[in-house]
């Protein structure tokens, strides 16, 4: 099963966060070790914090046995937050509130434009509002179904739980919330579900509870609790005495570069879908911060878990920057259909509805078109795959809204999905209401991260990983309207709550600049850049982003062989090769450099690129949104291997190009028991 | 189609600046404006020149980064547009386009269309908020809210702060961003709390950012590309004298 597994841990769990990082780790492989796809099996991981005994208390008996900080110690005692999405300004927020000083930091010219503002859809909580027999334990339970029984019980019931007390918080800081005529809340149903639990504003729920967050953040800035860095970017991680420390960042305005300090350091710092190039991801989104604390130590969890949206605009061109997601809540009213022959060149009016494939309703007709994202993205390819696929390329299924203004009338579509719509008539000068939307899957969001335990540490002592940074909660697979839930749980209810047990045992010894760790971190920091600027080649930082997107898209993407990943680790290592050989940035390291700023991102997604492969390449089964061709039941749905990977993949870095060190945590299911995910 | 760009260039804050012209060529329709100009910059990077330095980041609308004067509009042309959104098919072959930063005294340019925002963080920090610590709120349902006021409460939370009200307004005004969030919070009954401190404390922090005053021109309506109504100004400025007759 593991055919390149070479044997017992060569590395010792001693080396962890013991990395140098020299440049001679930058290029490709220097010892000509090519072995595609090698990796070393190291000593299993095991998550220590979770108690066990009834699912239900669990969180409770963790928040009781786990140690407090007294008001005046906290004062004393500075958390770093690196990003301001959801996840980081409500753990700013918070922390600040708790008496905590905290330093704060984002790359965008506010804290308030982090990527969660693009959040569309709407947000889960088992209120049961609606009577329909919704629960924490059904929204676990759902929530460990649709991650493909790939995710830890623990945690995913800890975030139901505390789910229903998000939208309480929300609605207090004046998240204005979709309503009903009596005034209260309204909610919808969506994908993987059957009950009606996604709170939403209108097309724009993220935004709406980042700005709630944000808002939070700023009242602790204005009380001078919270120091922010906006336009400010986290190069590396600072290591004392085997506790994360500190953080090197630039400052993006002026160049500088700074060391700082604090007794923790938490990564709110997003996904890695940009490695793609081409996904729904903010331009700016990268994976830096989570890969420079890989580089030191921080093991990566399941990297190959990688989410594609089924309801996005598709690609119009060669040009094309970034891809623009539709809600998936469109699908609550809207029909996905091909035709039913291949090459079928007629404008979609023209085709009789005896000559339409509703394929969604027809392969599983009790989820219908509301089945799980995954799903959904892998019919659209199969038709599409098929010969059936509708504009350019005959890429793009259609998504109709016809039968949906003749039930509800147009008003009421306005009402729902209006923003949509004009959305998707701005970008395709094409009419929703009179014809139907096309649609493609596109890179939305990372299930992988950094490991962390049930407390939200990472293997680095004071590390701390929240929100999509992490890979705690989703599994295989994320349910829709759960990104937003997981981020907000994470920086509002749960971090503040476990940080406590590490911060207990500070402050810890005052550091500076001059402390060798820094001075040393600091130099990689400077060398690298300065790396960056001399080498003065003859392609773009984009094009090579573009190159390498295009790799990833076709062999890592949504659907995967042993062929095409070992090809795609020698493109990748080619590729890093020489990037590091021909890129051209311009501008000095002084001033505001965009490009600069892109380089270095993008140096890091060529390395994080070979590990998602290799992680892709080892899980020999498919399960949720990592779909191996080789594994798949007599009808084409994802085969799980349960007897053999059942596990979490947590990879720890020994050299770009080296053989990563796979280390184990085996997941066990006391409460639902894996079984193949059937929406049919 | 072929187009002439004439572009705002500045080196740092203290730069003079001027506008350089460049030509563009074989520009796709469905491009959108800000991958127009990635072609561009790629062009300036291979010649080694540097690129055009402008603020961006979601490109689907929402994040408010984006922030260009389009042929002396801001956002351009197209109404309840950003800049990321709007599409080259809205411009023909020949065309000549001028593209500037946001000019407002409250946001210096840091360099070529960057311009710095922070003074909108410093009006919120001021008030734009409910002072709702992690822990304290009741359930969510304890509380109706009448589905007009969460409607337009809605409406005016929409506002993305991107700024083109200001670089619309004669005066340099930041009213219509105070006025979005003094309504959107004062419309719930959770915000009334702190209604008349909130409308006191932000148009003092709004002033004292640099931003002008507000002489009811509606500039700022007409650019915002959420579609802000200039009524949420009128509804500040109740609330304000409400408020200030109170305390004096």
């Amino acid at each position: 099963m593991l055919d390149n597994q070479t044997g017992d841990n060569q590395m010792g769990n001693d080396q962890m966060g013991n990395d140098q990082m020299g440049n001679d780790q930058m290029g490709n492989d220097p010892m000509g070790n090519d072995q595609i796809g090698n990796y070393i099996v190291g000593e299993p991981i095991a998550e220590t914090k979770a108690p066990d005994g009834p699912i239900e208390t669990r969180w409770e008996r963790r928040r009781f046995s786990g140690k407090l900080v007294n008001p005046a110690n906290k004062r004393k005692m500075t958390v770093i937050v690196v990003g301001t999405g959801l996840a980081g300004a409500s753990a700013g927020a918070t922390l600040a509130e708790l008496g905590y000083h905290v330093k704060s930091y984002c790359y965008q010219d506010s804290p308030r434009r982090a990527h969660s503002i693009a959040a569309q859809g709407g947000i889960n909580a088992a209120k049961n509002y609606r009577n329909d027999g919704d629960s924490v334990y059904r929204l676990f339970y759902d929530t460990v179904k649709g991650g493909d029984f790939r995710s830890r019980e623990s945690n995913v019931y800890r975030l139901a739980e505390v789910s229903v007390n998000i939208i309480d918080q929300a609605v207090a800081q004046g998240v204005p919330f979709a309503r009903e005529y009596g005034g209260l809340l309204d909610t919808r149903s969506f994908g993987g579900t059957q009950v009606s639990r996604t709170f939403y504003a209108r097309g724009q729920t993220g935004q709406q509870l980042l700005l709630g967050a944000y808002q939070a953040l700023e009242r602790q800035i204005a009380a001078g609790n919270v120091e922010m860095n906006a336009r400010h970017e986290m190069l590396e991680l600072i290591i004392v005495d085997g506790r994360a420390r500190g953080i090197v960042v630039r400052d993006l305005v002026t160049g500088e570069i700074t060391t700082e300090f604090a007794d923790a350091v938490v990564l709110a710092s997003g996904g890695y879908g940009n490695v793609f190039f081409l996904s729904t991801n903010a331009k700016g989104c990268n994976v830096t911060a989570s890969w420079r604390a890989h580089r030191k130590g921080a093991l990566f969890a399941n990297p190959c878990y990688t989410q594609i949206h089924p309801t996005c605009i598709p690609q119009s061109g060669d040009h094309q920057s970034k891809l623009t997601l539709m809600s998936e809540s469109l699908r609550n009213d809207g029909r996905v259909w091909v035709p039913k022959k291949a090459g079928d060149k007629r404008a979609p009016g023209d085709i009789p509805e005896d000559e339409r494939d509703y394929y969604l309703e027809r392969i599983y007709p009790s989820f219908g078109n509301l089945v799980p994202r995954d799903i959904a993205s892998r019919a659209a390819k199969n038709v599409c795959d098929e010969g059936r696929g509708v504009g350019p390329g005959g890429l793009g299924v259609y998504l109709d809204f016809a039968d949906a203004i003749k039930r509800l009338g147009r008003p009421a579509v306005e009402a729902k999905y209006g923003n949509l719509f004009d959305m998707y008539q701005r970008i395709t000068g094409e009419d929703p209401y009179e014809v139907p939307m096309r649609i493609y899957p596109a890179v939305h969001y990372t299930m992988g991260g950094l490991w962390v335990d049930y407390d939200l540490q990472s293997t680095i002592p004071g590390l701390f990983v929240i929100g999509e940074a992490n890979f705690s909660d989703h599994g295989a697979n994320r349910l829709g309207a759960s990104a937003l839930m997981q981020g907000l749980a994470d920086g509002y209810f749960v971090l503040p709550n476990t940080i406590n047990e590490y911060l207990a045992a500070g402050p810890f010894p005052k550091v500076d600049g001059q402390h060798p760790a820094a001075v040393e971190a600091r130099t990689q920091v400077e060398d690298r850049l300065q790396r960056l600027l001399s080498i003065n080649g003859d392609r773009t930082v984009d094009s090579f982003h573009r190159e390498l997107g295009h790799i990833m898209w076709e062999y890592c993407g949504m659907e995967r062989t042993d062929a095409g990943l070992r090809k795609a680790i020698e493109l990748i290592r080619g590729l890093r090769e020489e990037y590091w050989r021909r890129v051209k940035v311009s501008g000095a390291g002084e001033g505001l450099n965009q490009a600069l700023e892109r380089a270095g991102r993008v140096a890091d997604f060529l390395e994080l690129a070979e590990l998602m492969c290799i992680d892709a390449l080892h899980r020999t089964e498919s399960c949720g949104g990592h779909f191996r061709a080789e594994s798949q039941t007599p009808d084409g749905e994802a085969q799980r291997d349960d007897e053999n990977f059942s596990y979490v993949a947590a990879w720890e870095f020994t050299g770009a190009g080296q053989p990563p060190v796979l280390h184990k945590e085996d997941l066990n299911f006391e409460y639902v028991h894996p079984t193949q995910r059937s929406y049919k | 189609m072929n187009l002439t760009l004439r572009i705002w260039r500045q080196r740092s804050p203290q730069d003079k600046g001027r506008m350089v012209t460049y030509q563009v060529s074989d520009v796709s329709p469905d491009m959108s404006f800000l991958e127009m100009l990635d072609v561009l910059n790629e062009r300036l990077i291979l010649e080694g020149e540097e690129p055009v330095a402008f603020d961006h980041d979601c490109r689907e609308g929402i994040c408010g980064m984006c922030s260009m004067v389009i042929n002396g509009r801001p956002h351009g042309p197209q109404k309840l547009t950003t800049t990321c959104q709007l599409h080259m098919r809205h411009f023909k072959d020949g065309d000549t386009i001028d593209i500037e930063p946001w000019r407002a005294r409250a946001f210096p340019v840091i360099k070529d269309l960057v311009v710095n925002r922070s003074a909108f963080d410093k009006i919120i920090q001021a008030g734009g908020y409910i002072s709702a610590p992690t822990g304290s709120a009741p359930d969510a349902h304890s509380t109706p809210v009448p589905k007009p006021d969460a409607d337009a409460a809605f409406e005016a939370a929409e506002c993305i702060a991107c700024g083109a009200c200001v670089a619309a307004c004669p005066n340099g005004s930041g009213m219509l961003f105070t006025a979005a969030k003094i309504t959107h919070l004062g419309l719930l009954p959770q915000g009334q709390p702190e209604r008349e401190t909130r409308v006191l404390d932000m148009v003092a922090a709004h002033d004292d950012a640099g931003f002008g005053g507000c002489t009811n021109i509606g500039e700022c309506t007409a650019s915002c590309p959420k579609g802000i109504p200039l009524t949420t100004i009128g509804r500040l400025n109740g609330d304000f004298i409400k408020a200030a007759r109170k305390r004096s």
